[in-house]
């Protein structure tokens, strides 16, 4: 197992946003350590991109605590997510089709050299960067449009690692792909471990997050509704937590003992 | 392009099949690259493969001029002749500038219909301040260029902040500049330039030394090899592929057998002409601009997806202001060529066919109407195969009407090749 630090790199303390009449989070708690992979779920509407967007800085939150390395910040604009060191990577890959993968590795941070693009030296790091993710394309010199689903979703997370990020937010990463190319995303998360990011997963399969996440935060209806240990949790208490089967005090005690038999 | 994807399975020892397949994967050579390396045959499997994919390039359009001289030439033998050949590349200058500036904007994915009354109403401006003004014609000119400019911004301003349609806002920019450049004009409706002046020459001064042609072919092949050389020389030392050296040569010997092909040409006639030399500078800059800063990489990526270039931090706005201040900049600049051409500013500059080739130029010459792909060079084919076409019917005495049809069965062709090989693209993978 990895190590985990013990001041979290990102912690939200009792966090609520509030869209006119709708109340979309309430006093939601979250801790990400470094290292650690929390896999981020909940039915939908339950205000998983809400919290996220609230971190990214898109929503600045209206009370709670942000804390980041144990310190209080406040986030307002997605600048400010960025200078802390949290890359957010959205379901839409905001990749652009017609520049190679280079391009798009370094678009609007292209590495100049007396003010020209130095693309010898994009090329190299870029190959550097996809080594030590190992990510495997054909070329980084094609257009992002000859790539695969899982091939772009790899190329979108590592652009997001080009800022050294401390935490990466990957919103819903396999939603659109197939078997092999799912494994090549969960394959890529498990190295962001590994290398000492701090990752937040937001996902629908279960399966996902049972194969990469450490812990698994659920949120319902904007509340937090229990934070899992991945490893000894069952995939059904998972399940009776996003839709709500807790709130019985049977099918609470249903679930304990199955969760115990599972064990 | 076959991928090794069975490691990804292997979810348990990723850690040693990953990196080993990466490390085989990444460090491999560019595809592309290595078909080179096997010399004649490497380049024809890759020139097939491109056919398959629909990656025509600018091929079509080269196809195209050689059939377009082989036809006229015999119909008619001054076609080829050096005289000929250097009076269409004088008279595309006017409208390949104008191309030039369309070329940004298709590669936003927009279009500048007011192109044609902008240097029609630059033109006006120039003549105005030089010829009643008694400005020295070098301010003037650049007051004309500058009012380019200042108006492609305010074509800019109307799309990119107040969000009105390119189309539209430029539409309206045709009226109002067409009524703007006979405003200028006055009642006389035209204002003869001074042949000798600064505007004057820049059509019909030529470099009557021999030694300017083959001078500049020599230049432009030298530079040309150096700058390949060293670039692949840099991607060599930092460990990335990089192009053989013989794939250097062979462009280079196909850069230089071109040049000094129409260097021979230019000197059997009155030499080499100003305006190609402008024309040349402009689009060696804008190509310079466009591929290797990062502000062209700006253009290309709002031609690619806006939403994309908005999150990378690209500001969104200011590139489609500046670009359709190049392409009003660039419209005054070819509406000075034209003028200089006929040597006055009139009634009925700007209007016509002028915009409608412009814009074919661009598409003919490769630029993708759909945005996000395309070069400045584009434009120079484009107008080539125009104003080649235009000159064959001349001699043929065919009139007017008949070249208004053949220009537009030309440019149907070309929407048509692009449109074909973009769905080729698409269904393997590269649109």
């Amino acid at each position: 197992m990895v190590h985990v630090s013990a001041t979290p790199v990102l912690a939200l303390r009792g966090v609520s946003k509030r869209f006119g009449a709708v109340q979309a989070l309430t006093d939601v708690e979250l801790e990400v350590h470094a290292g650690e992979v929390v896999a981020l779920v909940g039915d939908n509407g339950a205000g998983k991109s809400t919290l996220v967007k609230t971190i990214a800085g898109v929503h600045p939150i209206d009370e709670g605590v942000i804390e980041w390395e144990g310190k209080a910040v406040s986030i307002n604009r997605p600048h400010d997510a960025q200078s802390l060191g949290i890359a957010t990577v959205y379901q839409d890959l905001a990749l652009c089709d017609n520049i190679d993968v280079v391009g798009n590795l370094y678009l609007g941070r292209e590495v100049r050299k007396w003010g020209v693009l130095d693309e010898v030296e994009m090329e190299r790091r870029s190959r550097e960067l996809l080594q030590t993710l190992s990510i495997r394309i054909p070329s980084v010199r094609i257009p992002i449009a000859s790539l695969s689903g899982g091939q772009r979703q790899t190329v979108a997370i590592a652009r997001s690692m080009l800022g050294e990020p401390k935490l990466v937010i990957l919103d819903e990463p396999t939603a659109a792909l197939g078997v092999e190319q799912t494994a090549q995303v969960l394959d890529l998360v498990e190295r962001l471990r590994e290398r000492g990011h701090a990752v937040i997963l937001i996902s629908h399969n279960m399966a996902d997050v049972k194969a990469v996440a450490d812990k698994v935060a659920v949120l319902r209806l904007g509340r937090n509704n229990g934070v899992f240990e991945v490893k000894t949790t069952s995939q059904e208490e998972i399940i009776s937590a996003i839709t709500g089967a807790t709130d019985n005090a049977v099918t609470r005690r249903a679930a304990r003992t199955t969760g115990e038999v599972s064990k | 392009m076959s991928i090794d994807k069975t490691s990804a399975t292997a979810q348990d020892e990723h850690e040693v099949l990953n990196t080993e397949a990466a490390a085989a994967a990444v460090t491999a050579v560019d595809p592309r690259l290595l078909v080179q390396e096997q010399g004649l045959a490497g380049y024809l499997t890759e020139f097939r493969r491109k056919m398959k994919a629909g990656e025509l390039g600018s091929l079509p359009v080269i196809v195209g001029l050689v059939v377009i001289c082989v036809i006229f030439q015999s119909l008619n033998s001054a076609f080829l002749s050096a005289q000929n050949i250097s009076d269409i590349t004088v008279t595309m200058v006017g409208t390949g500038m104008i191309s030039v500036g369309i070329v940004f904007v298709l590669l936003l994915g927009e279009i500048d219909l007011s192109v044609g009354s902008v240097s029609g109403a630059s033109s006006a401006i120039a003549a105005v301040l030089a010829v009643n003004q008694g400005w020295p014609e070098w301010a003037a000119v650049l007051f004309a260029v500058a009012a380019g400019v200042v108006i492609g911004a305010a074509h800019g301003f109307f799309f990119a902040v107040l969000g009105a349609p390119a189309f539209a806002v430029t539409l309206a920019g045709l009226l109002f500049w067409l009524g703007f450049m006979l405003q200028t004009l006055g009642e006389n409706g035209t204002i003869n330039l001074d042949s000798d002046g600064l505007i004057g020459k820049l059509t019909t001064y030529f470099f009557t030394d021999v030694a300017a042609a083959y001078g500049l072919a020599a230049v432009m092949t030298a530079v040309f090899f150096i700058t390949s050389f060293l670039s692949n020389r840099r991607r060599d030392a930092a460990g990335i592929p990089s192009r053989p050296l013989s794939d250097t040569i062979l462009r280079t010997v196909l850069l230089g057998v071109v040049s000094f092909a129409a260097a021979i040409m230019y000197n059997q006639y009155k030499g080499l002409p100003l305006a190609t030399v402008i024309f040349l500078v402009f689009l060696v800059g804008t190509d310079f601009l466009l591929r290797r800063t990062s502000y062209g990489r700006k253009v290309f990526a709002l031609g690619g997806s806006v939403e994309a270039s908005r999150r990378a931090g690209i500001n969104v706005t200011a590139v489609r202001i500046s670009v359709f201040a190049i392409s009003g900049g660039f419209a005054a600049i070819g509406g000075l060529f034209l003028a200089s051409k006929i040597a006055s500013a009139n009634q009925s500059a700007g209007t016509g066919d002028l915009l409608m080739n412009a814009i074919a130029a661009a598409v003919i010459g490769g630029t993708s109407l759909f945005g996000g792909r395309g070069r400045t060079w584009n434009a120079l084919l484009g107008v080539l195969v125009i104003v080649s076409i235009q000159y064959g019917l001349q001699l043929e005495s065919i009139a007017e009407p008949v070249k208004y049809m053949i220009t537009a069965g030309v440019l149907l062709t070309t929407v048509v090749i692009d449109s074909i090989t973009r769905k080729t693209q698409k269904t393997a993978g590269r649109a």
